[in-house]
């Protein structure tokens, strides 16, 4: 059993607890420490602006051009906080419950507290920062509600809450760089992780324009690398996303826990061919004032408009009247698949349900229809070329965000002392489903208020033996970087990565997406194993490697990712339960919702890398506080 | 739809580059004009040539990566629009299309259609944000902005950060782009103390990154794809003459 170093005493005490025992670092000592940050979205962007202003050295890698570019910048409805503006009967206890059981009892309970608790703190920060959050008229903060919750707690940026948020942290990271606390490494891409008497030392690099491999040592390392959701290839997210820093560290000895927990979202704008390149989702908060609806009759092929209200059906109003369209995703995306699998999808791939805005504009009319959702309007008539003031939405779910990831401790750092992973590249809040405006949060806790007292704990607790870019650990690592990018170049064949990954992506989908069911399972695991032979003999590099070779960098990517996707589908396997957005057909209720398995399977399953096959540890998940119960939302 | 496309080539950024020839098939009004672009290379991937460089990420218009120049206009035909939003209904059978990167002094062509723009944050770098360590803000509610004056600094914080104003100015300004961020954290009450250190560290690092001088002829807000208007210069140069005025 793993330990998971929770501190003692009632859980609304853990987290002051756990900062009055941390050990502290000297303010002159600080400046002695180097930090290395991997990724620059909302976790490792705050993480590191915080640990410079403690006065750390701290360097910065991110793949991008600019560290303004990561995903985060995507997310569009908001961001959760337990402030209770609304005067509704939120408060940190309820944000804790909430997403205790919007995660189908399987997360942690001390961690969730302590992010429901630190909510409140990052809406302050931000705010400072200058983040243009939607007010009311009289100039205090407005809130919106969103899926899985009955109080309104969403604060947001019109549809680009992610990007304001992304920019409030990235322009607290360039005052550093300006202060020359952070050195900036852009298009450097992670490879590998350097261990040194079994502690985090530091990364191998590779400069994305030169080519050049380098390694860069320090005391501890930060990875906030973000999801894998693109092991789907078709995904919501950003086209470069990927598993390879996280994956790196796996081999490495980082155990990844929970990877069979994916978030497939409800509302995304469906797949229009084969040459789709990526899903665009449609924000939640749309489903405050949007109604999904399917035609009542099987095959009915009439445009919406002339679908009588009485011939259509409001399914999710129907099934769950209490949280009607803003049930959990997990929930709702499973009712649209149950639509579209009987046969009452909509539009010309009938893999679509309607989401339509019809009532709203009569009741608010166009203008202020327009004033909470106008930018994703406008996008969705651009991908579409349909307008959704006259004609409903289509939309259909699509892989949106992975729960999964490196397990970490209540101090957010993994098993490997000195390797803390922050935002969704860790496992550690939501369980086996995420509720929407959390994501957000969450980066945002680890990274400005979770982090910099962690590893200042570990800094301060720790006899860290100097370390030398000519040492072995350093020197042997950056030579396996290289071999890894001179076996690609002698394969020689006639595909790219992104052929590959495209067909890695259907296996994914179809065997481990929606509904995961044992022999589907297996088949993919065999049909993975043959796709990464394929991988070894057919793949196709530039073979110069020392300049800008997309070609390279997706080939790393999608080799990680195959070997990746065969733990996701052993991992769902192994869970014989369905939980969130884990849904295994062999165990759910009679009437199709998911049925845990609470005697078997209430922990975490955290994996360790092994050449033969990958060995399973286990933390034990227990509820003092939230109340364990089948979910219900009707 | 059948299409011939003229694109920029170029090995890296100190070697010449120049426009090559490109004829592509079975192009849908569906896809996305990046989709084209990757059905393109797939094809080149598999005779064995170097597929094309261009950037892009999130492909719904946020992250700011795309950058294209096609057929002369930055991001392309329609406005307020990023290059990864253009869908090749736009186009039609036997079009030619002439894609190249930005080009500015400022955005040195990396290879092929990338360039660099991170003369962009070193801008941020000299004052582009509010100096608030984590930890010192205030209870958030105790800070009041009207709603039109956050809608207004929303306006102008909607900026990517992409240099389409920088490919579509004659003279290669910035003015779009540091007037957004100056003109967004002015107008909040947080961004107060600062704003004159602000707007004169941001265009002072402006002019030594090698942007050229603004004159008004508003094709930077024209190719903007996210519609920030010139009104955001106008605020900048206010900015400019209170900070020279109380110093």
């Amino acid at each position: 059993m793993l330990d998971s170093k929770i501190p003692s005493g009632p859980i609304e005490n853990k987290w002051t607890e756990r900062k009055f025992e941390n050990k502290l670092v000297n303010p002159a000592n600080r400046r002695k420490h180097t930090i290395i940050v991997v990724g620059s979205g909302l976790a490792g962007a705050s993480a590191a602006a915080s640990l410079a202003e403690q006065g750390y050295k701290v360097k910065v890698f991110t793949y991008h051009e600019s560290p303004r570019r990561a995903h985060s910048i995507a997310a569009q409805g908001g961001i959760n906080a337990a402030k209770n503006y609304q005067n509704d009967g939120d408060s940190v206890h309820r944000l804790f419950y909430d997403t205790i059981k919007g995660g189908d009892y399987r997360a942690r309970e001390a961690n969730v507290y302590r992010l429901a608790e630190v909510s409140v703190n990052i809406i302050d920060q931000c705010v400072a920062q200058g983040v243009p959050f939607a007010r009311e008229y009289g100039g205090t903060l407005a809130n919106r509600s969103f899926g899985g919750t009955q109080v309104s707690r969403t604060f947001y940026a019109k549809g680009q809450t992610g990007q304001q948020l992304l920019i409030g942290a990235y322009s607290s990271l360039m005052r550093q760089v300006g202060e020359k606390s952070i050195e900036l490494f852009s298009r450097h891409e992670m490879l590998d992780l350097i261990l040194s008497d079994g502690k985090a030392r530091g990364i191998v690099t590779r400069n994305l324009v030169t080519g050049e491999i380098t390694s860069h040592t320090g005391d501890a390392v930060v990875l906030a690398s973000g999801g894998y959701s693109n092991v789907f290839f078709l995904s919501t997210n950003a086209k470069a996303s990927n598993a390879t820093a996280a994956w790196r560290a796996y081999k490495r000895g980082a155990y990844m826990a929970n990877p069979c927990y994916t978030q497939i979202h409800p509302t995304c704008i469906p797949v229009s061919g084969d040459h789709q390149s990526k899903l665009t989702l449609m924000s939640e908060s749309l489903r405050n004032d949007g109604r999904v609806w399917v035609p009542k009759k099987a095959g009915d092929d009439r445009a919406p408009a002339q679908i009588a209200e009485n011939e259509r059906d409001y399914y999710l109003e129907r099934m769950y009247p209490a949280f009607g369209n803003l049930v959990p995703r997990d929930v709702a995306s499973r009712a649209s698949k149950r639509m579209c699998d009987e046969g009452l999808g909509v539009g010309s791939s009938k893999l679509a349900v309607y989401l339509d805005f019809q009532e709203a504009i009569e009741r608010l009319g166009e203008s202020k229809v327009k004033e909470k959702y106008a930018n994703l309007f406008q996008m969705y008539e651009k991908i579409t070329d349909e307008n959704p003031y006259k004609t409903p939405m289509r939309i259909f779910p699509a892989v949106h965000y992975v729960m999964g990831g490196l397990w970490v401790d209540y101090n957010l750092m993994s098993n490997i002392p000195g390797l803390f992973v922050l935002g969704e590249a860790n496992f550690s809040d939501h369980g086996a489903n995420r509720l929407g405006a959390s994501a957000l949060m969450q980066g945002l806790a680890d990274g400005y208020f979770v982090a910099p007292y962690s590893i200042g704990n570990y800094l301060g607790g720790e006899k860290l033996a100097p370390i030398k870019l000519e040492q072995d650990p350093v020197k042997a690592t950056t030579q396996a970087v290289k071999e890894k990018i001179e076996s690609f170049k002698k394969i020689k064949g006639n595909q790219s990565a992104e052929t590959i990954h495209r067909r890695l992506g259907k296996i994914m989908w179809d065997y481990c997406g929606m509904s995961r069911e044992e022999s589907g399972l297996k088949e993919a695991i065999s049909k993975i194993g043959a796709l990464k032979e394929e991988f070894s003999n057919t793949l196709w590099v530039p073979q110069d490697d020392k300049c800008l070779s997309s070609e390279m960098e997706k080939a790393g990517r999608v080799s990680d990712f195959l070997e990746l996707g065969e733990l996701m589908c052993i991992d769902a396997l192994e869970r014989k339960e369905s939980c969130g957005g884990h849904f295994r057909e062999e165990m759910q209720t009679p009437d199709g919702e998911t049925l845990r398995d609470d005697t078997h399977f209430s922990h975490v399953a955290a994996w360790e890398f092994n050449t033969e096959k990958p060995k399973l540890h286990k933390e034990a998940l227990t509820f003092e506080y939230a109340h364990i119960a089948q979910r219900n939302y009707k | 739809m059948k299409l011939n496309l003229k694109i920029w080539r170029q090995k890296g950024p100190s070697t010449p580059g120049n426009l090559v020839d490109y004829d592509i098939a079975d192009v849908t009004p569906d896809m996305s004009f990046l989709e084209m672009l990757d059905v393109l290379n797939v094809g080149l991937v598999e005779k064995g040539e170097t597929p094309i460089e261009f950037d892009h990420d999130c492909r719904e218009g946020i992250c700011g990566s795309c950058s294209l120049m096609i057929n002369g206009n930055a991001h392309g035909p329609e406005t307020g629009t990023a290059t990864c939003q253009l869908h090749m209904r736009r186009f039609k059978e036997n079009d030619t299309i002439v894609i190249e990167p930005w080009r500015a002094k400022a955005f040195p062509v990396l290879r092929d259609l990338m360039t660099d723009r991170t003369a962009f944050d070193r801008i941020i770098a000299a004052g582009g944000f509010i100096s608030v360590n984590t930890g010192n803000a205030a209870e958030a509610n105790s800070i009041l902005v009207g709603k039109n004056i956050a809608e207004s600094a929303m306006d102008a914080a909607a900026c990517i950060g992409c240099g389409a104003c920088v490919a579509a100015c004659k003279n290669s300004s910035a003015m779009l782009f540091v007037s957004a961020k100056v003109s967004h954290l002015a107008q909040l009450p947080q961004g107060h103390p600062e704003r004159s250190q602000r707007v004169r560290g941001m265009v002072t690092q402006m002019d030594h990154e090698g942007f050229g001088s603004c004159s008004n002829t508003g094709a930077c807000e024209a190719a903007c794809p996210k519609e920030i208007t010139l009104e955001n210069i106008t605020r900048l140069n206010r900015e400019m003459l209170r900070a020279s005025l109380i110093s």
